[in-house]
């Protein structure tokens, strides 16, 4: 049961997608019928999977938003901007109520109530309407027919009535029309289910049939007298039951024999052998119509749908772990090789390259797996657009640009905090109210445009607003009141941007109940870091800011150089860095407190020894024997690290040490090279954000044990 | 051995009829909407259908429609899924050729007694 | 498992992994030990504690080695090819311990636990549970959980 639960769930999700994806269309015109009627069909399947775990507070309200949607279907109800507003409100208590039972948690009755009277008004249905409650209530109860029970003469004495009535025989007169048997009833099989009832005869009337040869499909069918004595407890409206499914289809008449019984119930009533086993069947009706080609089997018109499974999450990550030793094998492989004396053979040369080949097109077929479309994230984020803009007293419509953009789905899933994040922070500090957007010649409606797209081997997601942009006397005004900078500093306008994402920093005047909640653009930045991507912010004054947040594809390789640093082999990502150089080629001043800088493009860009940031060496290396490497961060700021040699650029399979230890300052994650040695990757950043004074950041003074972690 | 098609838009509800109907011992074939169930019900030629109504592509009533008066007459009893019980969606089931109907969320019992009513 | 069946409330049997740091004698749960291998060359870790020697890679797994004979108070281990590592699971991570040599697995009755007299330094009796007496040794039972580094614990 558990399965099917998840099942359900799992259903629940995509239907709610489906649903969403409908309003959207709705919204910006583009719906059809079809639209409607595939969101009827959602919260359809919904209400129908929630009736069956019995979760009542689901079915009840997708019942309300069913009605609504059926009207929509009908065209009772036009879905103007009222309806699709309400519809949009009614799938987000939808998707919280699936939520809530998904977590086993009963949303309290009140939340929705009056989502729920909108609905009902909606719709058509009041609360207080008597007429339609009852329709309602008609709906919920099984079909009951009402008795007539004929009393001839006196009525009987009381304790007659108490008595156990003596077996009386009700009489069935039961022709059918051909409907019935074209609906795939035999009446046979009903008559075996009288016999549950009791003892009965069946008793075909012939009269009305004619021969077969003058007997076209319309003509009378044969009529049944049946005579039952029925059990204990068995009352008419149980012999009705029985007939249920062929009302309207067959003439039906049920009475009591109130004749002295004569030998044919006598009979009956002992049980006679005759009474067994009716064989009705002779009816010709039957047999006639049930008439298929067995070649029918043969015509297919297979439809061409792409079809999908699922799998759990953690099968696919086997795989892919399993696919990154496949690629480590192949470097190790490869590297033992080229050890070998170079008498090798072609051949095996040629099967190595084949099967370097192989490995690489596994891999990227196994991380395509993983990959899924941004649509549902960006989905997720309209309903934060409404909620932030309803709360903030501003008009906000949300935009989504390329949202088949293929992720990796951890990556769309570690994307919900900070997106929405951002986009509280673009609505309720970015856009203007309404007024200041009139009186600005702006469209009082405020838009956020939310976008992917892969560019040169990452994914860019762009979240843009059209609000005010940016106030930097503002900005810079917080940022000294809270020391974070100094009256005197020289700042250009990225740099002030940039003071955005530094921790504590919060521009709202008034603390907000929306972005306000105590996080920052830092913490959207350090989640972003956290995924290898980086984030950066442009600010136009009058016209906007966007905030681009650039990712690797997947988390589980990336592009780096490997290099060698006191006797140790490292790896710093390709992605910022933008220059390799050697002393020779470069101006190098030393400043005089012994940091040295480096003259570029009319800046100096200071320098830090790696050896020594990462604590492998007391001073920095001699520097005339070292390459230079120039990183940029996400900041712009730039900075040239030294290393002792750089050996190749090469991809390699991402490790992290967070799972069997702890995160290292100046580490992001370590990588395993050809040889099975482990190499560390750098994290630039960091690196960056290191001060200028190289050595600065050396290793904790270790005491005997180095419990310097104690702390 | 009873050979059953159900027919559901909702994999759950496939997966609840799947379940249910196995363990009563039937065979079972699934299909997902009326036009998948049209292609199964002349593969598989099936003893009973169940189908749910509202689906993508062809609803319930166009799939009945389709056995009943189709290429292929077929008097097959049809089970039709539903979550309402009025006498109008009885009638238009009826009307429709549906042998009888189901409501949702069935219970497993009185489904299988409704089915071995109805087959042979 | 038999051991199990018999168990009573005053026996709790467990089989340990007995190895020696600096000739002494210490033991942790079988529970706990994943495999025993050779010496492998380690991959220094920058801003790490100095008991921890640094990560290896254990078949694509990337794993810290903490040097048991610096963190329990005695001196650096220069490590080489008559050395072991000792790969342990504690809850949700996998560590190596280095160590001299593994020495034997036994059986011993846990509620027969003694308190660690009082020879070795407090550092020492700082990560020890207990001492088993096997035959006439003294052996240390180590406390997997305290001698990791504090940030790598997993309740840190």
């Amino acid at each position: 049961m558990n399965d099917l639960n998840d099942m359900f769930f799992q259903e629940c999700d995509d239907l709610l997608e489906g649903l969403s994806s409908g309003l959207d269309d709705l919204e910006n015109g583009s719906g059809d019928e079809e639209t409607v009627n595939s969101m009827f069909r959602a919260v359809h399947s919904i209400k129908g999977g929630a009736g069956a775990f019995g979760l009542d507070q689901l079915v009840g309200f997708a019942h309300a938003m069913e009605n609504v949607l059926d009207d929509v279907r009908a065209g009772r109800l036009t879905a103007d901007e009222n309806i699709v507003a309400l519809l949009f409100t009614a799938s987000d208590h939808l998707s919280d109520l699936v939520d809530a039972a998904r977590n086993g948690s009963d949303v309290p009755q009140g939340q929705g109530a009056s989502i729920l009277s909108d609905l009902k008004l909606a719709s058509g249905v009041t609360d207080g309407d008597p007429a339609t409650e009852a329709a309602g209530a008609k709906e919920e109860l099984p079909a009951f027919e009402p008795l007539t029970l004929t009393v001839d003469g006196a009525l009987p004495e009381l304790d007659e009535l108490l008595s156990p009535a003596a077996p009386e025989v009700t009489v069935i007169t039961f022709r059918a029309t051909p409907q019935l048997y074209a609906n795939g009833h035999d009446p046979a099989l009903l008559f075996r289910g009288l016999e549950d009832l009791g003892n009965l005869t069946v008793e075909a009337d012939l009269s009305s049939i004619v021969p077969l040869r003058d007997a076209p499909w319309s003509t009378p069918s044969p009529s049944w007298k049946i005579r039952i004595v029925p059990d204990d407890s068995v009352d008419e409206a149980a012999i009705r039951d029985v007939f249920e499914f062929v009302d309207g289809l067959c003439e039906l008449e049920i009475s009591a024999e109130t004749a002295p019984p004569d030998n044919a119930v006598a009979a009956l009533v002992d049980g006679a052998p005759e009474a067994e086993g009716p064989s009705p069947s002779a009816g010709p009706g039957q047999g006639v119509l049930t008439v298929v080609d067995p070649a029918a089997g043969t015509r297919k018109t297979q439809a061409a749908r792409s079809s999908t499974i699922r799998v759990d999450l953690q099968r696919v990550d086997r795989l892919i772990n399993l696919v990154g030793e496949l690629v480590i094998a192949e470097a190790m492989l490869r590297q033992s090789m080229d050890e070998l004396p170079h008498s090798a053979n072609g051949r095996v040369d040629e099967a190595m390259n084949q099967f370097k080949q192989l490995s690489g097109a596994i891999q990227e077929s196994v991380m395509a797996i993983r990959a899924q479309p941004v649509r549902s994230l960006f989905q997720r984020m309209s309903r934060i657009v409404r909620e932030t803009s309803r709360e903030a007293g501003k008009s906000a419509r949300l935009v989504t640009i390329g949202d088949a953009t293929e992720v990796d789905k951890t990556v769309t899933e570690r994307l919900v905090e900070p997106l929405t994040h951002m986009i509280r922070n673009a609505i309720d500090h970015g856009l203007e109210v309404p007024e200041k957007r009139r009186a600005a010649g702006k469209d009082e409606r405020g838009t956020v445009t939310l976008e992917a797209a892969h560019r040169s081997g990452r994914v860019v997601i762009t979240l843009r607003d059209d609000g005010a942009g940016i106030d930097r006397a503002r900005v810079r005004q917080i940022a000294e009141e809270k020391g974070m900078i100094r009256l005197e500093d020289d700042l250009t306008d990225p740099d002030i941007d940039n003071l955005l994402f530094r921790p504590g920093f919060s521009t709202a005047s008034e603390v907000s109940n929306l972005s306000g909640r105590g996080v920052g653009m830092d913490v959207v930045r350090n989640e972003i870091q956290a995924l290898g991507g980086r984030v950066s912010l442009q600010s136009e004054p009058g016209n906007g800011t966007s905030v681009t947040i650039s990712l690797p594809l997947t988390l589980a390789v990336l592009e780096g150089m490997l290099v060698r640093v006191a006797d140790q082999s490292l790896i710093v990502p390709t992605l910022p860095l933008r220059e390799m150089l050697q002393p020779g080629q470069a101006r190098i001043h030393t400043l005089c407190d012994g940091d040295r800088v480096l003259a570029l493009d009319n800046e100096l860009v200071p320098i830090t020894d790696l050896g020594a940031a990462l604590g492998y060496r007391d001073g920095a290396g001699c520097i005339e024997q070292q390459s230079l490497l120039l990183i940029e961060g996400d900041s712009g700021r730039r900075s040239a690290l030294t290393v002792d040699a750089i050996a190749e650029q090469r991809e390699v399979v991402i490790k992290g040490l967070e799972q069997n230890y702890q995160s290292i300052p100046g580490i992001a994650a370590a990588t395993i090279l050809g040889d099975g040695k482990i190499a560390l990757i750098v994290d630039t950043d960091q690196m960056i954000a290191l001060p200028v004074k190289s050595g600065a950041a050396d290793r904790p003074a270790p005491n005997v044990t180095g419990d310097a972690f104690h702390a | 051995m009873t050979r059953i098609l159900a027919i559901d838009d909702s994999r759950t509800m496939r997966s609840m009829l799947q379940s249910a109907l196995a363990d009563a011992g039937f065979d079972v074939d699934l299909a997902e909407d009326g036009v998948d169930g049209l292609e199964k019900f002349e593969s598989t030629d099936p003893d009973l259908i169940i189908t749910d109504i509202n689906m993508p592509r062809l609803d319930g009533f166009g799939f009945i429609e389709g056995v009943r008066r189709g290429r292929h007459v077929s008097a097959v009893p049809i089970l039709v899924l539903t979550t309402e019980t009025g006498a109008q969606l009885k009638q238009r089931a009826r009307d429709a050729g549906a042998t009888g109907w189901i409501v949702k969320p069935f219970d497993e019992d009185k489904l299988i007694s409704i089915i071995q009513r109805l087959v042979a | 498992m038999h051991d199990n069946d018999m168990d009573t409330k005053s026996t709790r049997r467990v089989e340990i992994v007995c190895f020696t740091v600096e000739e002494q004698d210490f033991c942790i749960e079988i529970s706990h030990v994943l495999e025993i291998r050779g010496w492998t060359s380690t991959t220094t870790l920058p801003h790490a504690p100095e008991f921890v020697v640094g990560m290896m890679n254990l078949r694509g797994t990337v794993l810290p080695v903490v040097d048991l004979s610096l963190r329990l108070g005695f001196g650096k281990t220069e490590p080489g090819e008559r050395h072991v590592i000792i790969i342990a699971q504690i809850d949700e991570k996998v560590v190596g311990f280095l160590v001299d040599g593994v020495s034997d697995i036994i059986t011993v009755d846990e509620a027969e636990m003694q308190v660690a007299p009082d020879v070795s330094s407090a550092r020492t009796q700082a990560f020890l549970r207990g001492v088993h007496s096997v035959d006439d040794k003294l052996v240390r039972a180590i406390d997997v959980r305290e001698v990791l580094p504090q940030a790598a614990r997993p309740d840190a």
